[in-house]
């Protein structure tokens, strides 16, 4: 019982998902990438400058 | 009947300071610690033996408690009832009680605001080309690990291999929503690219004493600070520190509900793991969630198919039971966050660290040709955690509506001043706020004040439930000093 209940779930899920991807335009994958982009460069602007020294000196004493 | 669950956190945070020739962790933790107390108010903290059996209300007070003035330097408590001070080599926060998960998340994302305050009044004490950078995480990356603990009040009756057996598997598989996320492995593990969790590949017993070395899935530590008699403290060191709200919303929640269920017996099939520790590590290891274990009671199951069981089994539980709405939100969260893991990890990214980790580094690597070797993507973690606002990642994502929060920054800003107000840390919270200058020490279990007589006068504060606005805010406020206070409480039966 319980485990049918779950996939019911999983399916209404999965149907809930496929009817939003159908109803957004194929745009959307578009539009996402360019956010991703868009926060690769944002990123870019505030990462430590030389990430391999940064990374190298990042020694801590272990705790709990 | 399950007791009400009392629950807080302890963070361990990395610290460094950049272009500081001779940086020492354990003088950078103390200066953070003592910039941000030196600006405020200042109580230390004692390590004052307890007596059992005592409560806030009345008839307790203590005459002539001793303070170790040395030890109780680097330690001081906060106007929110929080402590503040530095553990080993670093700083280090642990949340007030709190009554429910949701107070927890609150007062565990205030803790990053102290550490973002106490940074900036600790840098007017550095050099100019100095930067002191603070992270939120649980490695360095090189195979130092420092924790971050959760704590739930349970009863003493409950026998504790009841708790180990029903717990285990939880602890084990709990990890696809409670990782923060790793680039490679440490400690001798085998090599990965991206792993689930921070803390998994340090874990290397099933129970024992241990948390710095050696560290069990279940710690037997039983330090209660409370009335041992009736309390157990679980203290819990198999978490990773989270950045999102909506997880560690979740890492408790669900962590408390089901140490309810077990509570109240309600968990009779437990799953038992063949090899637990090597679990812990296959499933921080398995990013697409496949990886299945042995058990010795069902066959082969995946972490999602046994959190599965738990949750069925817990809402079953908690439905019968009729639980407050904060809990039906707790199942709610957690099937919500079964269903997403399952179909797509990366659906997830809005709720949880190491999936909105893992869709950062996997667009680094995509946009920039990089193996999972490059410094980048281990720079990348990193800063994933720092809680700067403006070069920490996770704080990016957050400014860009990418994650979701559970809490305003007003509600963040409120919790790092005002104590939760139906715990007692209300209560000590509220002395360190009303009588600072007699408030003397302060641990999770009592105040002592100095009331300028003979003796020192400390107030056990045994029961973790009282202390609250409630029962106390009346007394405060027609006590205009700490003398008046302890007069009104010896002279109070209730």
């Amino acid at each position: 019982m319980a485990e049918q209940e779950r996939t019911q779930r999983s399916s209404d899920r999965t149907d809930s998902k496929s009817d939003h991807s159908e109803v957004e335009t194929a745009g959307s994958a578009e539009e996402i990438g360019e956010r991703i982009d868009d926060l690769l460069d944002e990123i870019d602007t505030v990462l430590e400058e030389n990430a391999e020294e940064f990374v190298k000196n990042y020694v801590q004493k272990g705790g709990q | 009947m399950a007791l009400r669950k009392v629950l807080g956190t302890e963070t361990e945070f990395g610290i460094t300071v950049l272009n500081q020739s001779g940086f020492n962790p354990v003088v950078a933790s103390s200066t953070v610690v003592n910039a941000y107390a030196g600006s405020r108010s200042r109580v230390r903290w004692s390590f004052d033996e307890e007596s059992p059996g005592q409560d806030l209300r009345g008839r307790g007070i203590v005459e002539g408690p001793v303070i170790d003035f040395e030890s109780a330097l680097v330690n001081t408590v906060l106007t929110n009832g929080a402590r503040f001070y530095v553990d080993h080599a670093h700083p280090e926060y642990s949340s007030p009680e709190c009554s429910d998960p949701l107070a927890a998340a609150l007062y565990d994302k205030a803790g990053e605001r102290v550490l973002v305050e106490a940074v900036a009044a600790a840098q007017q004490l550095l050099g100019p080309d100095e930067r002191m950078v603070i992270h939120k995480n649980n490695t360095d990356g090189k195979g130092n690990s420092y924790g971050f603990h959760e704590n739930y009040l349970i009863a003493r009756s409950i026998p504790f291999d009841e708790i180990v057996k029903q717990l285990t598997a939880f602890f084990v598989t709990r990890q696809v929503f409670t990782g923060s996320g790793k680039v490679g492995s440490e400690n001798g593990r085998p090599a990965v690219d991206y792993q689930i969790t921070q803390r998994a590949d340090f874990f290397e017993e099933e129970v024992g004493l241990e948390t710095t070395l050696k560290r069990p899935i279940i710690n037997t530590r039983d330090e209660p600070h409370a009335d041992p008699a009736r309390y157990r403290r679980l203290h819990v060191i198999i978490g990773d520190a989270n950045r999102s709200e909506v997880q560690t919303f979740l890492k408790l929640g669900t962590t408390a509900l089901v140490l309810d269920a077990i509570e109240d017996g309600a968990l009779t099939e437990a799953v038992e793991l063949v090899d637990p520790v090597h679990d812990v590590w296959s499933v921080s290891h398995d990013p697409t969630l496949r990886y299945s274990m042995a058990t010795a009671t069902h066959g082969r199951l995946t972490a999602l198919e046994i959190q599965w069981k738990y949750l069925e089994a817990v809402r079953e539980y908690a439905v019968a039971k009729g639980v407050d709405a904060i809990w039906m939100t707790v199942l709610d969260e957690w099937e919500t966050i079964l269903v997403d893991l399952d179909q797509d990890p990366l659906s997830t990214a809005d709720r949880l660290d190491w999936t909105a980790k893992l869709r950062i580094l996997e667009a680094y690597r995509a946009r920039d040709g990089l193996s999972w070797k490059h410094p980048k993507l281990r720079l990348l973690d990193l800063q994933y955690h720092d809680v700067d606002p403006g070069r920490g990642l996770y704080q990016r994502l957050v400014d860009r509506g990418a994650m979701r929060r559970l809490f305003s920054d007003e509600q963040v800003e409120l919790a790092v001043t005002e104590p939760p107000e139906d715990t007692r840390a209300y209560f000590r919270g509220a002395c360190v706020l009303r009588y600072p200058d007699a408030l003397v020490a302060a641990n999770w279990d009592s105040l002592i004040f100095d009331i300028g007589e003979e003796t020192l006068k400390r107030v056990p504060m045994m029961e973790p439930l009282k202390g609250t606005r409630n029962l106390v805010a009346t007394m405060l406020d027609a006590s205009p000093n700490a003398a008046t206070m302890i007069r009104a409480l010896g002279g109070n039966d209730g």
